[in-house]
């Protein structure tokens, strides 16, 4: 286990150095210098000429490149164009929310999708398998941001039982405060994010309930349930977690979107703002962030799947790699 | 249709319906339909605001009126027609770039393969919605951008999943024999390994729409798509959001239109891996 942990993070750590690369690489070559974001309609060439050299978007690309990796191996993610302020803390500071959102979200949808999904393999052609599929089809199908609309308008606006938007300004020092103003982000993503787990779950438990194994442990004796959680839980569990990794970076991506439908200042409407004002340096940082974030949730995957089938961890070089 | 197999006996002419197909075509038909008639025809003249701000639905205005007083179901309709489009353009840009790429990825020798998976592994964990807000992010927003942006993000899980579908074919024995008899390899990936691998690739290329006609509306949604002539689901209902307890249909009828057209493709896609591939029919 320990050899493949050392070559996995090596490879984490590769990964991100070519995806911060490609990262770089294709904000410098969109059209636009950097210098424009910063600078009113009517400046002077000279002017224009100043704030690229203070950006420094004047120099060779790999110089910049290099230079931008060498600050940010000690975890100096540059200053906002904007407000001039690090990124490093104002992302940190971010996190509070999101991070939370994302875990919040990402717990309950699996509680949701687990017990959900196996009731629907268990009669799959019963009203409610049909029901239930039908259900998780429609919630792959619309748009997390509509589905945050509407409950803010039910449960906020019309029943007035939580807040429609907006974070306490001193954090997590009120955590009921902060937990009622997360509430229905974390249901909204949470309800998008069961509905294609228990597709998952669904098919992992039908396949199960399918096989020869658990036919001889009935044929043994064994209760269905008793089978299912002897035997049957453990199988299942592969090809779920192979997708855990997965959806936890959608469910990261739908906290992204939903904080901009609650107001919430997460990583999300950092992000969004940045795109509009061309904040460079706050968009590498968030997405370099970002993308440590869904490496990190595969390789806890990838992990965790090895843990629960011994069959992955006896195969030499570990597949692929 | 799709793949029938090619080893069934002589006059078994074997018909595969499926429910689920048919009725996936009938959601994605009906959008359609809204289009094409919005081609020709529509209630009132986009840009007319005669119709007072936020009238509620009424024999006027079927849907009602949005915050400018525009009529909602003109507004909707146009909708559908870029909803189309971007779905359609954004699977047509991933779809031959990937199947392109996977291609040359499968028959690719082994260091280029190599370098073409760990590539992929990479670009892979950047989520197709922030590689296209990322393409669009220096452009003005509009809707061109956009599809070009999630069409490119998307060909890379297509290249992926096409890359190891050609594989897989590749080390079947039909093609040892089919390269020992001196067939060349442009023609074996004609008559061999497209045959092979393009009922997959078609329903991955349709549940690929709607994760384009999502990521559209969210990219709208978020201010990053579609610009202000364009009426956008996505954008109608970021304009909604405010008046949402008031005027509830312009924050229904968008996000209802969405969930039929991405049902539908999702249906579609299913019901083509039910036709290709009985055996794993299930439910």
């Amino acid at each position: 286990m320990l050899p493949y942990l050392l070559r996995r993070t090596l490879l984490l750590a590769a990964s991100l150095l070519l995806a911060s690369a490609v990262l770089f690489v294709l904000l410098r070559l969109l059209p636009g210098d950097p210098a424009n974001a910063l600078l009113s309609v009517g400046a002077t060439p000279e002017q224009i000429a100043a704030v690229r050299r203070e950006i420094g978007s004047d120099r060779p690309l790999t110089e910049q490149f290099l230079s931008w990796l060498g600050r940010m191996a000690v975890l100096d993610l540059g200053t906002s164009f904007v407000s001039d302020l690090p990124v490093g803390p104002e992302i940190s500071a971010r996190l509070v929310v999101t991070v939370p959102l994302t875990l919040l979200a990402f717990t309950v949808s699996l509680l949701v999708a687990v017990p959900v999904g196996f009731v629907a393999a268990h009669r799959p052609r019963s009203w409610y398998g049909a029901l239930l599929n039908g259900v998780s089809q429609l919630g792959v199908a619309v748009p997390v941001f509509w589905i945050g609309m509407l409950l803010a308008t039910v449960f906020s606006l019309h029943l007035r039982w939580l807040p429609a938007g907006g974070f306490p300004q001193d954090d997590w020092a009120d955590p009921a405060g902060a937990l009622a103003s997360l509430a229905l982000p974390v249901a909204t993503v949470a309800l998008v994010m069961s509905a294609s787990l228990i597709r998952y779950v669904r098919s992992a438990a039908l396949d199960v309930l399918d096989s020869d194994y658990l036919r001889t442990a009935r044929a043994l004796g064994c209760s269905l349930p008793g089978a299912m959680w002897r035997h049957g839980l453990r199988n299942a569990a592969v090809p779920v977690v192979s997708v855990l990794g997965l959806e936890l970076a959608t469910t990261f991506l739908g906290a992204v979107v939903v904080e901009s439908v609650f107001a919430l200042p997460g990583l999300g409407s950092m992000l969004v703002r940045a795109f509009a004002q061309h904040d460079y340096p706050v968009i590498q940082g968030v997405l370099v962030v970002g993308t440590l974030a869904v490496l990190l949730a595969g390789l806890l995957a990838d992990t965790a799947q090895r843990i629960i089938d011994p069959r992955l961890r006896d195969t030499a070089g570990g597949g692929r790699w | 249709m799709a793949s029938a197999p090619r080893e069934r006996g002589p006059g078994t002419k074997r018909r595969v319906r499926s429910r689920t197909l048919a009725a996936g075509c009938a959601l994605v038909g009906a959008v359609a339909l809204t289009a094409l008639v919005s081609l020709v025809w529509l209630p009132y003249d986009p840009a007319d605001t005669s119709g007072g701000r936020l009238a509620p639905p009424g024999a006027a205005h079927p849907l009602g009126t949005d915050r400018l007083g525009r009529d909602l179901l003109t507004q909707v309709m146009i909708g559908a027609r870029i909803a189309l489009a971007a779905g359609l353009g954004a699977t047509a840009v991933g779809g031959v770039l990937g199947v392109a790429a996977g291609l040359a990825g499968g028959f690719a020798t082994r260091w280029l393969d190599d370098a073409f998976a760990v590539l992929s592994d990479i670009l892979i964990a950047f989520p197709v919605l922030l590689l296209a807000m990322l393409m669009v992010a220096a452009r003005q927003a509009s809707l061109g951008p956009a599809i070009l942006a999630i069409g490119l993000a998307m060909s890379v899980t297509v290249a992926r999943l096409t890359r190891i579908l050609v594989k897989r074919v590749l080390a079947q024995d039909f093609i040892t024999a089919a390269r020992t008899s001196g067939t060349s390899w442009p023609r074996i990936t004609v008559e061999h390994v497209l045959p092979n691998i393009w009922p997959t690739l078609l329903v991955s290329l349709a549940l690929h729409l709607g994760v384009a006609v999502l990521a559209e509306a969210t990219l709208s949604y978020l201010g990053l798509g579609a610009a202000p002539p364009n009426a956008s689901w996505g954008r109608m209902l970021r304009e909604a959001q405010t008046t949402a307890f008031t005027a509830p249909v312009g924050v229904i009828a968008p996000g209802v239109l969405l969930a039929v057209l991405v049902v539908g493709a999702n249906l579609v896609a299913d019901g083509v891996r039910d036709v290709a591939d009985p055996a794993r029919r299930r439910s």
